[in-house]
């Protein structure tokens, strides 16, 4: 993790199992459900806290996603069902929202599902499914009226993986990596009592999840220790004429800037969580998505500069003289492109500070 | 200064842009050249060949058609409209760039020719583990015994280092400053192991144990000045590649949001991103000014003048670039993240490019170790 370098599954499964073991894999869910209660600000230093350690943080799918959902909107049953494996990871789950023509304009999606006898008859594709390929579980937005305002129309669908007529296709990113996919559903038979909520109800669930996932999702813990291990390999990588790289004035400079900036955002965060109330995510949450993924792709940027000539050398195997690290820069980098897309894009969140906020 | 083309380099971009267009219009064609080694098409290269423009910077006595440095830019421009991945750059401008300068007479007709007719690919080793675009060897050294010389220690990355028939190596000089050799690949003492780059190009470590190697020009003068000269000009090159590239990016992302629908309308409907837009447009038209004129530069000739028009071109290149590829993907949305779609790695080659012969923050440290010594710059005083 320290390195930068991809987790298996079987490693993130385990870090949150042993998590979960000592009961702080979901400690902001209610108690009742195997959290301790713990509000947005405990939940956020506790979050920042996991990042510095270089902890994989608990799957947010599960852990700030669905969980919470499930614990607010589902049923005794479902509570029952899901909820224990869903800390502890028993069930990997997919978020199956977005579609090729439902991006930010999420409301639009096409995924239909009809009633028929005891089960929901579901057809159409998902796209962007982060980590399908070991999703057990994909909690799905499906259209269940098409006749009424496009939010009014959607539910919230629980769906097993393994049901007949559902394919998962690996989509290739840009660093190489495999880390999406698209979900298809051919008359996809699901139970009628994975409904969660009510009936139409999904939009009100889906901002309530997005709410959510507002907390923690400016990465300030992991940017802080990335940045501060730029700083240690910057002090130990030569620049080729007798000194470091710390030694240069810019490359001072540069981390300073980054440094100050994310001190800003820190405190910011700070004051947003502190003055959450009622799960109602306060206004500046948006000003977190924005900066924070800036900052992290800024922060990745950096270590490609520092990486220098040897940053291209990203598909050298073990027997190459250049640093893993610099080796690796690149396409994490270009990976991290997505922060600035993803959970809102960051125009989405300029739209939401402009209207709700600046009331413009 | 003149930025036009006249009519016959009028023909050699619509040659090149023809030729080029039609290997590579359709992404897709790319994505399959890049898949196997050596990450090219050789078949295109011989088509290169076989139009000129692999002998193009070269002399006529050398086997080459003594074009300018426009024309060579020319070929950059629309290789970087495609990204075409056939080694242009490092092979033919900055490999055959070297011969050109430091070989003798024999020397440069014999690897020129044969790297003119396609039928040798140069790869300059050069760079170093740990050290940073400068101009001289440190790790690899040469030695002398009697008239033979040999080669040891490291060079990584090496671009196309493992496809190459014939390798142009820098090596410290025993008696100081460094000197450069032809060396044979499959020379006893050579290992290389090759290895993708991120943008579908390829790179290698190439390790010299005692390797045989013959003095390209002069035995034991140290070529340093030479190599920054070459280095210099092919960093305007790449920046004539880069623009080509950025061209693309911007006209792919008009396109898109003129096309691509959310909320029941195109994305063109929001000020928000057309301004972006309008803004990547800015940056394209100022790396294209700085570009034509560091092209213009190296016409005139002038090594100092070279050198400084190089390092202000490639800082507005890195500048430039890294604008226009991040909002390029920021204003497709994800589709832009995709190996399928063109855009990442159009992003991902101008990134190899900027880290090739020196970043922004490169040349502004080289730039501001002389910002004392004048007071306004002019374009037409370098
Ligand atoms: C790596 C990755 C992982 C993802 N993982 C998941 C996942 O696990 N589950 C899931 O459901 N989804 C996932 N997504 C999807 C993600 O939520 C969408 O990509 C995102 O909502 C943007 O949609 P889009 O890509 O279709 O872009 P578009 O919505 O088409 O946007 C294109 C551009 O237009 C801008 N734009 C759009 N509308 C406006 C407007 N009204 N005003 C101004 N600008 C606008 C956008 O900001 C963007 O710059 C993932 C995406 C990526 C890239
Ligand atoms: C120092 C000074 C000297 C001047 N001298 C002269 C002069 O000699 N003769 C003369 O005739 N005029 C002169 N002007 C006037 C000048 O041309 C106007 O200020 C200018 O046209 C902008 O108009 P405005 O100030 O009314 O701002 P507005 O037009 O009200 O604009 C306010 C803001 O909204 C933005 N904006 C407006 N419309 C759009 C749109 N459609 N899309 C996006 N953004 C938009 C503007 O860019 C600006 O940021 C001068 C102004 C100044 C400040």
């Amino acid at each position: 993790m320290i390195e930068g370098r991809e987790l298996t599954k079987e490693q993130i499964v385990e870090a949150q199992q042993t998590l979960n073991a000592a009961g702080l894999a979901v400690p902001h869910w209610p108690e009742e459900y195997g959290g301790r209660g713990w509000t947005d600000l405990q939940r956020h230093i506790w979050l920042e806290e996991l990042q510095r350690a270089g902890v994989p943080t608990p799957l947010a799918f599960n852990a700030s996603m669905i969980g919470p959902v499930i614990a607010h909107f589902g049923t005794e049953e479902q509570k029952k069902e899901f909820l224990p494996k869903t800390a502890n990871l028993d069930i990997w789950w997919s978020q199956g929202f977005s579609e090729p023509d439902a991006g930010s304009d999420l409301a639009s999606l096409r995924t239909t599902a009809v009633k028929d006898g005891d089960d929901w008859v579901v057809n159409g594709q998902k796209a962007w499914t982060t980590l399908g390929q070991f999703g057990d579980w994909i909690f799905t937005l499906v259209r269940t009226d098409p006749d009424v305002k496009k939010q009014a129309g959607i539910s919230m669908l629980l769906i097993d993986m393994t049901s007949p007529g559902l394919e998962v296709r690996p989509v290739q990113l840009i660093d190489g990596s495999y880390e999406v996919n698209e979900v298809w559903f051919d008359d996809v038979r699901v139970p009628a009592d994975n409904l969660v909520g009510e009936l139409n109800g999904g939009w009100t669930i889906a901002k309530f999840l997005l709410g959510n996932e507002r907390v923690g999702v400016a990465p300030v813990g992991s940017t802080k220790r990335i940045l501060a291990r730029a700083k240690d390999l910057a002090k130990e990588t030569s620049d080729g004429e007798g000194g470091t790289l710390l030694d240069d004035p810019l490359v001072r400079a540069r981390i300073v800037e980054l440094e100050n900036e994310l001190l800003a955002l820190e405190l910011t965060a700070l004051r947003v969580v502190a003055h959450s109330a009622d799960g109602e995510p306060h206004p500046a949450s948006s000003v977190l998505k924005l900066k924070g993924t800036e900052l992290q792709q800024a922060v990745s940027e950096l270590m490609v500069d520092l990486a220098g000539p040897a940053s291209v050398a990203s598909g050298a195997g073990d027997a190459s003289d250049l640093a893993e690290w610099a080796r690796i820069s690149t396409p994490t980098y270009l990976n991290l492109r997505k922060a600035s897309i993803y959970g809102g894009s960051n125009e989405i969140q300029r739209q939401i500070i402009s209207r709700t906020i600046l009331g413009l | 200064m003149d930025f036009t083309y006249d009519d016959e380099q009028e023909a050699l971009r619509d040659a090149v842009r023809g030729l080029v267009g039609k290997a590579y219009h359709d992404y897709e064609q790319r994505r399959q050249a890049v898949k196997e080694d050596p990450g090219f098409s050789e078949q295109q290269w011989a088509r290169l060949a076989e139009m000129g423009v692999l002998g193009l910077p070269f002399a006529e006595e050398d086997g080459g058609v003594g074009a300018g440095p426009t024309e060579i830019g020319i070929v950059c421009q629309e290789l970087g409209r495609t990204i075409a991945p056939e080694p242009f750059l490092a092979s033919v401008v900055l490999a055959g760039g070297l011969v050109s300068a430091a070989g003798t007479p024999e020397q440069r007709a014999e690897v020129l020719g044969a790297l003119a007719a396609g039928e040798r690919l140069l790869a300059f080793a050069h760079d170093e583990p740990g050290r940073r675009w400068g101009a001289s060897a440190e790790q690899v050294t040469a030695s002398a015994d009697g008239d033979s010389w040999s080669l040891t220690g490291v060079k990584e990355p090496v671009p196309h280092g493992a496809r190459a028939d014939l390798l142009v190596v820098s090596a410290a000089l025993p008696e100081g400053g460094t000197g450069l050799f032809l060396v044979q690949p499959d020379a006893d003492g050579v290992t290389r192991e090759g290895y993708a780059t991120y943008d579908g190009g390829r790179a290698a470590k190439v390790a010299f144990d005692g390797a045989a190697a013959t003095p390209l020009g002069e035995a034991g003068l140290d070529v340093t000045a030479s190599i920054a000269t070459v280095q210099d000009i092919t960093r305007v090159m790449a920046g004539n590649q880069a623009l080509g590239a950025m061209q693309t990016l911007l006209k792919a992302t008009t396109d898109y949001l003129k096309t691509r629908k959310q909320f029941g309308v195109t994305l063109n409907t929001f000020q928000a991103l057309n301004f972006r837009a309008a803004d990547m447009y800015t940056s394209l038209e100022l790396t294209h000014s700085l570009v034509a004129w560091a092209t213009m530069v190296i016409a005139a000739g002038d090594p100092d003048e070279v050198a400084e028009a190089a390092a202000r071109a490639s800082l507005q290149v890195s500048r430039g670039g890294r604008h226009v590829g991040q909002e390029a993907i920021q204003l497709h949305g994800g589709i832009a993240m995709t190996a399928e779609y063109s855009v990442g790695m159009f992003v991902a080659h101008l990134t190899a490019l900027d880290h090739l012969l020196g970043d922004g923050n490169h040349q502004v440290r080289v730039l501001s170790t002389k910002v004392a010594d004048y007071d306004a710059l002019d374009p037409l005083d370098v």
